[in-house]
């Protein structure tokens, strides 16, 4: 199919896809007020957030795709619980995806699919990700004997079952502290990364602290307008992040290394932390935006999926899937305005940074002749990432997104990156190595528009999934 | 005590793989005056702390040979006069060698113990030296820190490893037949407790960087690296040099305390320890268990015992004395002499001399998936090579399939690889019942019945349906090569590859070649067998080559021996008794019974009555009545899955009566039974050297001893002729053959030896 896709998508006209718009609940530390709702209710918010700031008619909405990392087992198809709830109408279809951090760029990128196959018109993406409560297991052991109890026909069956009941038993499951294929947690992929670019501490600390400050700028300067509130069932209303916390560079250097000790460099306050939050785009065709009335934010353009070795480059993704997806659209760094990177670590920006600098890296690793060149950061996370805002898993991807649109229009840029690598916080982590990026120009005939190129790499194979064309883009450069 | 294990030598030569204690040529040494430039190693001083790397020019490893010790003195000494500098680092420039012993050559070139002695004792001087320095010393070891290496490590202040797959920490000259000899039988017991220092040193064994933070032989462990500004390895020691610099600044202006709180177990222990009683009981236990593996065979072992109980009781001056007093002995021993020549012998057979083939091999088929063709896939996939397994029936199949798995699951249980690795791994074999996939086989291995027929009618099935340039090779324990590529389109690609079961823990190949093999077939089976981390011996053609040759004359004297009415268990005492591992008797059970008469009937009939002794119908009844052997439950003994003592298979028993033969008394004493199983057996091997079937005595001796068992304290056959005597063996010989005919008569080449005691296999 994805090369039935490329095929179709070769063709003279291709459908532009535009994002109308995108919403997010505050993103809060987990454990904080939220602790007591259930994923769900928080993607239901998106949802429902999203609904009332577009106003988009509900029977129009072709088909609803979510995004969740850590799966709530009642519900599993997190997507039709939420959109339900949401209001959406019981005849559109919802399904839920997963992949990693990068769950939502998934649901985003499946939405620019179906539309640009002519299958659907209207989509709702997002995604949710809830770490207050995680599902914590019977061991497996308690698991079986537990089963063959619902089977046991006779008294005898059931008491000699539940004798074989031993301590051990009893010990419970946590979800996967450690990368299944390598057995390695991120936050020490993270620390050994950093050390393998010569990342030091005081270079992630002063990272992180200006990612704490600009996000409180842009909180300040009420620029953070993609929050919609939350009022969490019978309790107060929620309308601002929650872990913004700009402190100094000495409270930062008091912290020890939470992964690789005594040496390492990676603490709590240079990585992102443990996030609950919800987030939610409406993505359309540009036709039928335009004849909804609507204003779009941003085309959607093209994106890339690359993947690497998750032991030693599980967190270099951005520094590969970049300047692939450029070189794809014919344009060089200095033409991007806006980059908005996904924030695992410090340490893992920076070394992405380095990476993109080095021509070593880049003639070694990356079989190109030279370096990848650095993203001014003048450019680069203005306001704020996930390692100041927070990084609830699926629902990051649409919040860079969302944000990449928002800032075009704010500075006036024309295109714009997004990039993030599959990483988790700091302990659910997922499997592989995911890179994702968006790119967005601005188109002025049409008000305010912005197109966002997206790009994902996933997997041993690397997928070029959609590959659309540049015509329409192309032809309004030249107008202005 | 957990911690003395088998000093089973053969297991464990079987299970080393060290690079260390290599043995390179004496190098030419040129000592520069200049401060800047040493050949072994250097120093720079980077921010109060002195850097000494060592980098060994003229090999992949370093030694501790005497010129580096020359240079590390004298850097020693500027160091400590710098008062600028408040503490050092010591770190290996080689990505897979921190320290890897001591240069052997350099206890090759001593005439004496007393010369090997004084050796010791500089070592102690200079290690005791770094541990009374008054600035901190932090090892930062990455690759492997073995012998001296670690005795150079354990007297530095502070201890860094990489979790590098290359770091091993180890003691394993008790495998060389000599003892940590400059300082660690001293050191390590004050540093593990004396339980674990004991494992150490008596097992020799490897130790990965986790169990050695663990046990606290290292304080610290740094995680390798990835590619980053620079390539993995040089981003690894680089990382790792800033870690250690910052250690060492810790160390020095105390923010890092080297004392670690003791826990209770510790603790424990430590109090217990402290009884003289209960430690005189830890000298006798350990004693004992080793007297009960190594038979006494080997002295290395006792002298340990001996040094580090001499270091507790009587202090460490006494104990450092006598460490280096028996170093030197041990040194002089013929048990030191054969262990360190089958090390060169290992590492002269992990070469190919046959030059690098033309193709690669990257598809391998192997025909059979019974114990044997499962073994030979389960040490191919995982090296990468796309594998076919392929039997006639699904159930042979399934077996073989689950046996493959089974020992990457073992691998998973001990966390030698992840689950995840092991399904990756698993990957690479596809079991099959046809032929599908064999056009892109670069190598064929046929491990079928051992039938000349059913081999011919493979070798025609299989040479339709692979390419031209695919290898043919079979897997046969007795049948001549050029009998089985008769059938074969194209003889020059048929070669012999004998494996050994099991396949996954016998480290020996014997690659058999015909006139007709061409130099690219041989070139390209010793690549497979070296990348399936075998030690490869390439022999001549002809009935049971080498291998089994001299193991079938051994054999047939056995079963003379169990007919002449000492038992099976007696056997195996007498055997074991001499060095080899398995006895006699259970050895027959291990290979078969079955292959055993088929072998002893073959080559009886190929060889003549050289090969008589014993009845062959002793064992084809054998056959007759389904003892196969340990696969089939019943062999010489039976076998019961609960009970560990094995017990004599009465029915062999009545058979033996059936076959009774009347003992010659004068050649039936102990010692007489032992050397007429030997002799028959050396003999045999110095044999197949005068017919050119082998190459040379250094294949010979590995082959005897990494395939069959032969006494690892001898050190083969041909070491055994020389250090023992060739004409001893040849007087003895003529006794036997007075009793029973020309199966004792010594072959020319060994008469030649013993007419001219000059006359050396090993110079």
């Amino acid at each position: 199919t994805i090369y039935f896709l490329s095929k179709t998508l070769a063709k003279p006209n291709v459908k532009n896809i535009v994002l109308v718009d995108g919403v997010r609940t505050p993103f809060l530390l987990s454990g904080t007020s939220y602790s007591d709702l259930m994923p769900h209710d928080l993607g239901r918010g998106a949802l429902q957030g999203l609904l009332n700031r577009t106003g988009v008619p509900k029977e129009i909405v072709d088909h609803i795709i979510y995004g969740i990392v850590i799966q709530e087992v009642k519900t599993s198809n997190v997507a039709r619980e939420a959109a339900l709830g949401a209001g959406f109408s019981d005849k559109t279809p919802a399904h839920t995806v997963t992949m990693a951090c990068i769950s939502s760029n998934q649901a985003m990128t499946s939405a620019v699919g179906l539309i640009a196959a002519g299958q659907c018109d209207v989509v709702v993406a997002g995604g949710v990700e809830f770490m207050s409560d995680v599902p914590i297991r019977h061991s497996r052991k308690m698991r079986k004997t537990m089963l063959s109890l619902n089977k046991a026909k006779t008294l005898g069956q059931r008491l000699s079952l539940l004798g074989s009941i031993r301590m051990g038993h009893l010990m419970p499951e946590l979800p996967a502290v450690a990368e299944f294929s390598t057995a390695e947690s991120m936050g020490h992929s993270a620390d050994r990364l950093a050390a393998a670019f010569g990342v030091t501490r005081v270079e992630q600390d002063e990272y992180a602290l200006r990612s704490h400050r600009l996000a409180k700028k842009a909180q300040d300067e009420g620029l953070l307008s993609d929050i919609i509130s939350f009022q969490v069932p019978g309790k107060n209303i929620i309308s601002a992040d929650n872990g913004i916390r700009p402190t100094s560079m000495e409270q930062m250097g008091k912290l020890k290394p939470a992964f690789v000790k005594p040496h390492g460099t990676v603490t709590a306050a240079n990585s992102s932390f443990l996030t609950d939050g919800a987030s939610a785009v409406l993505i359309m065709s540009e036709e039928k935006a335009l004849a909804l009335g609507y204003k779009p934010k941003a085309y959607l353009r093209d994106f890339v999926y690359v993947s690497q070795d998750p032991k030693d480059q599980l967190l270099l993704g951005p520094t590969y899937a970049t300047p692939k997806v450029l070189e794809k659209s014919g344009l060089t760094m200095e033409d991007i305005d806006v980059f908005e990177f996904h924030e695992a670590f410090a340490g893992q920006i920076v070394a992405n940074l380095k990476a993109m600098d080095s021509d070593w890296f880049a003639q070694n690793c990356m079989g190109r002749k030279s370096k990848v060149g650095v993203p001014p950061m003048e450019k680069f996370n203005t306001w704020g990432g996930s390692l100041s805002l927070g990084h609830p898993f699926a629902a990051t991807g649409c919040r860079l997104v969302t944000t990449v649109a928002h800032r075009l229009q704010k500075e006036g840029g024309q295109y714009g990156v997004v990039a993030a690598c599959a990483a988790g916080g700091q302990v659910f982590l997922p499997k592989y190595t995911y890179a994702q990026l968006a790119r967005a120009d601005t188109e002025y005939s049409r008000g305010a528009t912005v197109q966002v190129f997206l790009v994902h790499s996933f997997g041993l194979f690397s997928v070029h999934v959609l590959c659309m064309k540049m015509t329409m883009c192309k032809s309004v450069q030249k107008h202005f | 005590m957990a911690g003395v294990r088998a000093v089973g030598i053969l297991s464990r030569f079987a299970t080393s793989k060290y690079s260390r204690l290599s043995g390179h040529g004496h190098r030419s040494l040129s000592m520069s005056s200049s401060l800047l430039a040493r050949t072994y190693a250097n120093y720079e001083i980077k921010d109060g702390v002195a850097v000494i790397r060592i980098n060994d020019p003229n090999s992949k490893v370093n030694t501790l040979s005497k010129p580096l010790q020359a240079e590390m003195t004298e850097i020693l000494e500027e160091i400590w006069g710098n008062s600028a500098v408040k503490g050092a680092v010591l770190i290996s420039s080689k990505p897979g060698s921190f320290i890897a012993g001591a240069d052997l050559n350099m206890i090759q070139a001593c005439k004496s113990a007393e010369e090997v002695t004084t050796l010791s004792q500089e070592g102690q001087k200079m290690f005791d030296k770094i541990e009374k320095s008054p600035i901190p010393i932090v090892a930062a070891i990455n690759g492997s820190c073995l012998g001296g290496g670690l005795e150079f490590a354990i007297a530095c202040q502070y201890r860094l490893a990489t979790k590098s797959k290359k770091t091993v920490l180890g003691t394993p000259e008790v495998m060389l037949g000599l003892l940590p000899g400059a300082g660690g039988t001293q050191r390590l017991p004050k540093m593990l407790g004396i339980p674990a220092a004991f494992d150490m040193m008596l097992t020799g064994r490897n130790i990965r960087p986790d169990k050695a933070k663990k046990m606290g032989l290292v304080h610290q462990l740094v995680d390798p690296l990835g590619p980053g500004l620079k390539s993995p390895e040089e981003a690894t020691i680089q990382y790792l040099e800033t870690v250690a610099i910052e250690a060492a600044k810790n160390l020095a202006n105390k923010k890092l305390s080297v004392k670690k709180e003791k826990g209770l177990v510790q603790k424990l222990q430590d109090m217990v320890m402290g009884l003289p009683f209960v430690r005189k009981q830890i000298y006798n236990m350990v004693t004992k268990k080793v007297m009960g593996q190594t038979k006494g065979l080997y002295p290395a072992p006792l002298k340990i015992i001996e040094c580090v109980q001499t270091g507790i009781e009587k202090g460490t001056t006494a104990g450092s004395l006598a460490e280096s007093v028996n170093f030197g002995n041990l040194a002089m021993t013929s048990e030191s002499l054969a262990l360190r020549g089958l090390y060169h012998g290992q590492v002269a057979c992990k070469k190919n001399n046959f030059g690098s083939p033309a193709r690669d091999v990257k598809n391998l088929a192997v025909l059979g998936a019974g114990l044997m063709g499962a073994g030979i896939a389960q040490v191919t996939f995982d090296k990468s090579v796309r594998t076919i397994l392929k039997d006639t029936t699904v159930e042979g199949l399934t077996r073989g399939q689950q046996q493959v798995y089974k020992g990457l699951n073992d691998k998973t249980k001990k966390k030698a690889i992840t689950s995840f690795q092991r399904d990756t791994t698993m990957s690479f074999l596809t079991g099959q019942l046809d032929y599908r996939g064999f056009d892109q086989a670069d190598m064929v291995i046929e491990a079928v019945f051992e039938d000349l027929n059913v081999k011919h009618k493979v070798i025609k099935e299989v040479e339709a349906v692979i390419p031209p340039h695919c290898i043919f090779a079979t897997n046969t324990s007795a049948l001549p090569i050029k009998e089985i590529a008769a059938a074969s389109k194209r003889p020059e690609k048929v070669i012999g590859m004998h494996y050994f079961s099991p396949v996954d823990k016998m480290q020996l190949l014997e690659i058999i070649t015909t006139d007709k093999t061409s130099k690219d077939t041989t070139a390209s089976a010793v690549a497979v067998g070296l990348k399936q981390g075998k030690i490869i011996i390439v022999v001549g053609d002809g009935p049971g080559f080498y291998t089994t040759r001299c193991l079938a004359a051994m054999l047939a004297e056995a079963v003379r021996v169990l007919q002449e009415g000492v038992g099976p268990k007696k056997l195996d005492a007498l055997t074991k008794g001499l060095g080899f591992p398995v006895g006699g008797a259970a050895l027959a059970d291990e290979v078969g019974i079955d292959v055993a008469a088929h072998v002893a009937e073959d080559l009886g009939k190929a060889l003549g009555s050289r090969f008589g002794g014993g009845n062959v119908e002793v064992l084809k009844t054998m056959v007759q009545k389904g003892y196969k052997g340990r696969k089939s439950g019943k062999g010489c003994y039976v076998y019961e899955k609960k009970s560990k003592d094995k017990k004599v298979n009465p029915g062999v028993e009545e058979i033996l009566k059936a076959y009774q033969l009347k003992p010659a008394p004068s050649v039936s004493g102990d010692e007489d039974v032992q050397y007429r199983l030997l002799s028959r057996f050396v003999n045999e091997s110095v044999l197949c050297l005068q017919e050119g079937i082998l190459p040379d005595p250094v294949q010979g001796d590995i082959g005897a001893v990494f395939g069959l068992g032969f006494p690892p304290c001898l050190g083969g056959p041909f070491r055994f002729v020389d250090s023992f005597g060739a004409d001893k063996l040849v007087q003895k010989m003529h006794r036997y053959e007075e009793v029973y005919g020309n199966q004792f008569s010594p072959c020319q080449l060994l008469l030649d030896h013993a007419k001219d005691s000059n006359k050396r296999f090993h110079k």
